[in-house]
């Protein structure tokens, strides 16, 4: 998985990918201490997370490993909010 | 997926059979930040009747195969969306007219 910063949301009313629930929002990849790097993609949220929340992105075929996107066209979703990133025994990232 | 621009089409006749009646697009990858074109091009399937200097995100690798149009097609991006709004930090980054 990759790491990510919650940044924003994309709307589109004409997509086809009949994917029930969920959104999709604007990812910022971040490092383990949540610095970003200007470096977007776009993410199914099937967890609700919250704007500034540092997430955990799948991505590719795994995007299609859950209920809701199974042999859907998605090939990146959230799948989990990070609370807390340690590093040899010292918190680098706490939410 | 990837957020981009349509730039274009791309027209070829000499292709496999299985890409016959395909919309071909011209996507350049935009910044959100700043709207801009990063001079970074794909080509893309289009599976939902994209307009040129449209806003869309596609799907690329095996996720391209999966949109109703593209089923079994030999493609590895499929435009799945057109986008209306991005938002960011609560401010309108890109509205489509």
């Amino acid at each position: 998985m990759i790491l990510g910063i919650v940044t924003g949301t994309v709307t589109s009313s004409s997509n086809n990918t009949d994917i029930r629930g969920g959104r999709y929002l604007l990812i910022n990849k971040c490092n383990k201490q949540g610095e970003t790097k200007n470096d977007f993609l776009v993410a199914l949220d099937l967890v609700s997370a919250g704007n500034g929340e540092m997430v955990m992105i799948a991505q590719s075929t795994s995007a299609r490993e859950t209920p809701t996107t199974r042999n859907k066209a998605v090939d990146a979703i959230v799948v989990g909010i990070v609370d807390v990133i340690d590093e040899n025994g010292k918190v680098v990232y706490k939410k | 997926m990837i957020l981009a621009r349509v730039k274009g089409t791309v027209v070829s006749s000499q292709k496999t059979a299985k890409m016959e009646g395909i919309k071909l697009l011209l996507l350049e990858k935009i910044d959100p930040v700043t709207m801009q074109g990063k001079n970074d091009f794909v080509v893309a399937m289009d599976g939902v009747g994209a307009g040129i200097d449209e806003v869309v995100f596609y799907v690329s690798g095996s996720g391209a195969r999966m949109a109703e149009t593209t089923k079994n097609l030999p493609t590895d991006a499929t435009v799945t969306a057109i986008v209306d709004i991005i938002e960011q930090n609560g401010n309108i980054a890109y509205q489509k007219n």
